[in-house]
């Protein structure tokens, strides 16, 4: 695995259109398919495509194991976040209306915000279970 | 021919449906782990070719990158851990029965469904009311992210909450004692 010529040069063309790709769903799922799960999936599948070619600790050097164990909750967090900041805001849980200037501005960001958590969480849970699997050897 | 499109929609489902099966049987027959896997992984991603079909391009991009994807992975992952043996079959009947039963319900259940594509279902009421509130409501045309996002915005919260938790536990479960990964 680690000496395959073929895989790592395709590998290398590969991975930036990968992460390019999940922020075009990321950031384009209000207008096409896609939002912050899959952009999340995506993303952590570049990382894991790195991981298995270069090996996990060359991973672990760009997205190290204990950032992705603290991003895990942020995700959650930050959703939680926005619906507490409506809350604040004299709004229901979760109802963006008050965030921004007018409604439908306000709708916009937080849903922005909340897909930005949602991409946290997935992406970071995904690294992690690959993590934990990689990091254990054969018994 | 008026309806081209729709007989090469249909011709398209039944050859998808027709791999489908051809791929269920050949998970349930295979003895190799590690086909059993590329299997999977294939099955998926025609399943996420269905969805597009359907019109369901959400869906069928979450299938495609968690189950021909990530779930790929994971299970080339326990291979590696575990072996690609699979154990002796022994026929046991309590298995079977549970099976078949369960099978006997889902079947029983489904005959309830409203028939594929009718107009007259629940979700097709509710459905045209978001069709027109969402884009004068949230701006966002894409009226699948306005629901999960804004409409239903507590439900996805409470995915992200299962997502994490999946996390966490396999975390607990496969990190070995006193060891910082």
């Amino acid at each position: 695995m680690r000496f395959d010529i073929i895989l790592r040069v395709a590998a290398k063309f590969i991975l930036a259109p990968l992460l390019l790709f999940a922020l075009y769903v990321q950031f384009h799922g209000d207008y096409g398919p896609g939002g912050g799960f899959q952009a999340g999936v995506i993303a952590a599948a570049a990382v894991i495509l790195y991981a298995l070619i270069n090996g996990q600790a060359a991973a672990e050097r760009i997205v190290p194991g204990g950032l992705v164990e603290r991003l895990v909750p942020a995700g959650v967090l930050i959703y939680a976040a926005v619906g507490i900041v409506s809350l604040l805001l004299g709004d229901n849980f979760l109802d963006y209306d008050h965030l921004a200037h007018d409604a439908v501005h306000g709708q916009e960001w937080g849903v922005f915000l909340v897909e930005a958590g949602v991409f946290v969480t997935v992406f970071s849970s995904m690294i992690a279970i690959f993590y934990a699997f990689a990091g254990r050897r054969p018994t | 021919m008026t309806n081209a499109p729709l007989v090469a929609e249909a011709l398209l489902s039944l050859v998808l449906m027709g791999f489908v099966a051809v791929l269920a049987v050949a998970i349930l027959r295979v003895r190799g782990l590690l086909a059993l896997v590329i299997l999977l992984g294939a099955y998926s991603f025609i399943m996420a070719t269905l969805f597009v079909v359907l019109d369901a391009v959400d869906v069928a991009m979450t299938e495609a990158s968690v189950g021909a994807g990530i779930s790929t992975v994971l299970f080339l992952g326990a291979l590696y851990l575990t072996g690609h043996g699979e154990a002796d079959r022994q026929r046991r009947i309590v298995p079977i029965l549970v099976s078949g039963i369960t099978a006997v319900v889902l079947v029983w259940g489904m005959s309830d469904l409203p028939a594929f594509g009718s107009a007259d279902q629940p979700i097709h009421a509710q459905g045209a009311d978001y069709l027109e509130r969402s884009l004068p409501d949230t701006g966002i045309p894409n009226v699948v992210t306005a629901v999960l996002a804004s409409y239903r915005g507590f439900d996805t919260l409470g995915e992200t909450a299962v997502v994490f938790t999946a996390a966490i536990g396999v975390m607990v479960l496969l990190r070995r004692r006193g060891e910082r990964s």
